[in-house]
C-alpha cells in the first residue's frame, strides 16, 4: 500500500500541519480554524460542483460528500476527499481534463 | 550534553551504483559541522565497502539487512530509525542532530522519503531534510539513458553532486550538467572534487532551517530561471532520452488563495502524483505579507513554511514542477482556472 495518499498520514494533512517553528499554519486558533473550515467547504464546492458533487460540514469534525442523487460519504479530511469523490462520482476527477478545465474557465472566468 | 532538535532532519544520499556516494558521505562526515550526524546505510551491492568505510561512525550506524530500500522493507527503515531514536532517548548514543541515509544505488528514493513523512511514530520527531544525489561524470550519462531509477534520483534531488570529474572529458561533464539541469533545474549542481565544496552546506540550509530558508528558496528559482534562459538559447532537448521527465516554471502576478491552492494541489497530486516528481513553490498568498514555500515529492507534501520576508523585490508566486509526461500548458491553465485570489 502506498502511504503517499496520506491514509497513514493521520489527521494532519499538509494544509493543516502540526504547529512548529517556521511552519505556515493558516488556522492557529479555534475561531480561525472555523473560518478556514467554512472557506475550505466553499472553495471545495466550487471545484466539486464541476463534477456533480457537493461538500458539507459534519459536526465540525468531518465532511459529508454527496452526489446529486443523494449518495453520501463521510470524509475525515482533505487526504480522504479526492479518493472518496472519485469513488462517489464513479470516475477520475482530473483537474487537467480539458473538459473540466473548460467548465471551470466558463464558471470562474 | 547537546540536546537533539525537536524535529531531527533526515537526509538522503542517493546516486546510481558506483556514483561515489560513499566517498561523498565520508567527506561529509569528516566535516566538523556535521559531527552530530547518525548514519543509516543499507548493504546491497556495495556490501562491506560501505561498512568498512563507515566504521568510524559505528556507534550511530545501523546496517539495514534486507538490501534494497524499497516499499517492501519500509517497515525496516522505520524500525531502524525508531531503534536509533530510543537509544538517543536513553542516551546510549550521542545526541545526534541529523540523520543521513545512504541508499543503495538501485533504490527508488521516493519510498524512503514517504516513510519519514508518513510513519506516525517518526513524523513527530523527524522531518525530511535534503536529498543529495551523486552523479558519476564518467558513467552518469549512460546511466541516465538506461536506468529509470537514475533519472528519478536526479529528478528528486535537492542538491546534485557531480563526482569523478577528474576522470571525465570536460565536454562530457558539461553535457551531463546540461542534462541534469534540464531534468531538475531547481537543484544546485556542485562538484565533489571542487576544493571549495562545503560538505556541510550540502545538508544545511534546507527549508526548515529558519535562518537560511530564504536563501534555499532563492536558490531554487535562481537555478530554474537560469536554466530557462539556457534552454531558450541552446534548444537543448531534455527529452531525447526517453521517459519525458521535464521541468517547467510557472509564475503568477496576483496573490493566490491558499485554501483553493491546497485543494487544487491535493487534487492534482491525487490524480497525477506519480507523474509529478517534484513541486517547489514560493507563493504570494492573499492576506499574507510574507511568502509561503511549498515543497512536494510526488504525493508527499512537506509542511508549508512561512518565510520571514520576501527574498527579493519580485513578489510573484513562482512554482517549479518536475514532471514525467504532464503537459505544462494544462497545469498552467488548471492552476489559473481553479485557484483564484
Amino acid at each position: 500500500m502506498c502511504a503517499l495518499c496520506g491514509v497513514l498520514g493521520g489527521k494532519d494533512h499538509w494544509t493543516e500541519p502540526l504547529q512548529r517553528e517556521g511552519v505556515y499554519v493558516r488556522a492557529a486558533d479555534p475561531a480561525a480554524r472555523r473560518r478556514e473550515r467554512a472557506l475550505r467547504i466553499k472553495r471545495a464546492n466550487a471545484m466539486l460542483g464541476l463534477f456533480g458533487l457537493t461538500l458539507a460540514d459534519w459536526q465540525a469534525e468531518a465532511y459529508l460528500l454527496s452526489t446529486r442523487t443523494g449518495k453520501t460519504e463521510v470524509v475525515a479530511d482533505l487526504a480522504a476527499l479526492w479518493p472518496a469523490a472519485e469513488k462517489l462520482a464513479g470516475r477520475p476527477l482530473d483537474p487537467l481534463d480539458p473538459e473540466a478545465l473548460a467548465r471551470a474557465e466558463r464558471l470562474h472566468g | 550534553m547537546v540536546e537533539p532538535p525537536v524535529f531531527t532532519p533526515v537526509n538522503l544520499i542517493t546516486g546510481f551504483l558506483g556514483a561515489g556516494k560513499t566517498t561523498l558521505l565520508n567527506r561529509m562526515l569528516a566535516s566538523p559541522d556535521l559531527a552530530d550526524t547518525a548514519v543509516l546505510i543499507n548493504e546491497f551491492g556495495e556490501v562491506g565497502l560501505d561498512h568498512e568505510l563507515i566504521e568510524r561512525v559505528d556507534e550511530n550506524t545501523v546496517l539495514l539487512q534486507s538490501g534494497c530500500l524499497c516499499c517492501t522493507i519500509r517497515g525496516e527503515l522505520a524500525d531502524a530509525i525508531k531503534a536509533l531514536h530510543s537509544r538517543r532517548e536513553r542516551r546510549e548514543v550521542p545526541a545526534y542532530r541529523r540523520l543521513l541515509i545512504e541508499s543503495t544505488g538501485l533504490a527508488d528514493p521516493l519510498p524512503i522519503l514517504s516513510t519519514i513523512a508518513a510513519e506516525p511514530a517518526l513524523r513527530h520527531h523527524y522531518r525530511l531534510g535534503v536529498v543529495v544525489t551523486a552523479v558519476d561524470a564518467v558513467n552518469g550519462a549512460a546511466q541516465l539513458d538506461a536506468q529509470p531509477e537514475s533519472r528519478k534520483q536526479a529528478a528528486v534531488a535537492d542538491r546534485l553532486v557531480i563526482t569523478k570529474t577528474d576522470l571525465a572529458e570536460p565536454g562530457d561533464v558539461e553535457a551531463l550538467v546540461a542534462r541534469l539541469r534540464a531534468l531538475n533545474p531547481a537543484a544546485p549542481v556542485r562538484y565533489a572534487v571542487a576544493p571549495d565544496l562545503d560538505p556541510a552546506a550540502l545538508l544545511g540550509h534546507d527549508l526548515f532551517d529558519i535562518d537560511s530558508k530564504a536563501r534555499e528558496v532563492t536558490l531554487w528559482f535562481d537555478e530554474a530561471l537560469r536554466e530557462a534562459g539556457h534552454h531558450h538559447h541552446h534548444r537543448h532537448d531534455p527529452n531525447r532520452h526517453g521517459d519525458d521527465i521535464r521541468a517547467f516554471a510557472l509564475s503568477f502576478e496576483a496573490p493566490l488563495d491558499w485554501t483553493a491552492f491546497g485543494l487544487w494541489l491535493s487534487m492534482l497530486l491525487h490524480r497525477h502524483g506519480e507523474a509529478i516528481l517534484r513541486v517547489k513553490g514560493l507563493l504570494n498568498l492573499a492576506g499574507e505579507a510574507a511568502p509561503v514555500a511549498v515543497h512536494a515529492v510526488q504525493q508527499l507534501v512537506h509542511a508549508p513554511t512561512h518565510l520571514p520576508r520576501w527574498p527579493s523585490p519580485d513578489r510573484r508566486s513562482r512554482l517549479v514542477f518536475i514532471v514525467k509526461g504532464l503537459d505544462e500548458g494544462l497545469v498552467r491553465r488548471s492552476l489559473a482556472a481553479f485557484v483564484r485570489s
